[in-house]
């Protein structure tokens, strides 16, 4: 009787079935990655000692509980929000020569908007009843116009975009030389427009939590 | 010359299933790389806004998630259909937040502590009396650092 020295093959037809098995457990039990979002500071809850501000620095964003738009006292279009507000962080109202002159700004330099950009600060009110939805919209908005501003300054200093630099920051690939000089430069523009954004608590109405 | 016997025709040959195996541990591959784990299963509406100017929320292990919706359909005879939070796998008021947030942040490494991020994941037609309250709890208990989940999009879709 001869002897079979071949160890007999392994038959792998049902590798696919594993395979199939395994890939609609892993379909079933994941979730694609989807979390970005809209990143906010909140104020710490302490007494905070009042400031006080000129009214012309203060750009005032109200949403009512029909989630309709007043912007500075007048009703406005959410689309027409972006425009606004750049036209308020940019206007530079301070005359020349004074000590702090918004030399970058590129605004009317109207005598009833914002000084300078430091001293810009955007005023948020909403009822309970605003939607979550036009919350997230108008916040949108409001970073969008702080977003452009940035790039022009950062595509005027550093011939790259604002948003492009933070991307490459928090990208996994820049090395750390990189990011220490990505970080200096990212400040530099932040310093240049910072964001300032007050919320008004809407639980206490007409009572905002930062006194203005 | 019946060597060059006529080729018997309609008789297709068979298709190589050899590489199949390949192709699904291939997929398999890239499903196991780009998704993550479901850590808790949603009992609310979620329909997240619409935003264009959002930042990437890069490390799972820095976030803690709040969600609030109506309940879905299976849960609205028992909880109704009142816009909700949900921690975890649980229903909760808005005096939950606080502990939830303590609870979850003594869990994680204590290098962690500091850096993170609380993720509120809402429905767009909640209303914002609810986001203010759990912002009232969150800084309590000294979570600033929030993060409004949104979908990719145009936030004027949020609009109806």
């Amino acid at each position: 009787m001869p002897i079979n020295n071949q160890v007999p093959e392994v038959n792998a037809g049902s590798m696919a079935d594993i395979a199939f098995l395994l890939l609609i457990f892993f379909l079933v039990t994941t979730t694609l990655e989807t979390d970005e979002g809209l990143n906010r500071l909140l104020p710490p809850d302490q007494d905070i000692p009042e400031i006080v501000v000129h009214e012309r620095n203060v750009f005032r964003v109200q949403l009512n509980d029909a989630n309709q738009l007043l912007v500075e006292g007048e009703v406005l279009e959410l689309a027409d929000l972006k425009h606004r507000t750049t036209a308020f962080l940019d206007n530079g109202g301070i005359i020349k020569g004074a000590a702090d002159y918004c030399d970058y700004c590129k605004g009317d330099r109207a005598s009833d908007s914002s000084d300078n950009p430091h001293k810009a600060i955007i005023y948020l009110e909403h009822t309970r009843a605003t939607s979550y939805g036009t919350y997230i919209a108008v916040q949108n908005e409001l970073v969008a116009a702080y977003n452009g501003l940035r790039n022009r300054e950062s595509l005027n200093a550093f011939g790259e975009g604002y948003v492009a630099m933070e991307q490459r920051f928090y990208d996994e690939k820049t090395t750390p030389t990189e990011k220490e000089i990505l970080k200096k430069q990212i400040k530099q523009i932040q310093g240049l427009f910072p964001q300032k954004i007050i919320e008004s608590n809407a639980n206490e109405n007409n009572n905002p939590h930062e006194k203005i | 010359m019946a060597k060059f016997a006529k080729k018997k025709d309609g008789d297709l040959p068979a298709v190589s299933t050899a590489s199949l195996p390949d192709i699904v541990f291939m997929l398999l591959f890239f499903f196991m790389t780009v998704t993550t784990m479901k850590d808790s299963s949603i009992m609310v509406e979620n329909n997240l806004p619409t935003a264009n100017q959002t930042k990437k929320l890069e490390k799972k292990d820095r976030i803690i998630y709040i969600f609030a919706g109506k309940p879905t359909r299976e849960y609205q005879n028992v909880y109704g259909t009142e816009t909700r939070i949900q921690l975890n796998d649980k229903f909760a008021n808005v005096g939950d937040v606080g502990s939830y947030i303590l609870e979850e942040r003594a869990k994680k490494p204590q290098e962690l502590q500091n850096v993170l991020t609380t993720a509120l994941k809402v429905d767009s037609d909640a209303n914002m009396g609810l986001i203010s309250d759990i912002k009232l709890e969150l800084r309590k208990v000294n979570a600033l650092k929030v993060n409004y989940t949104t979908s990719e999009g145009d936030a004027f879709n949020n609009l109806n």
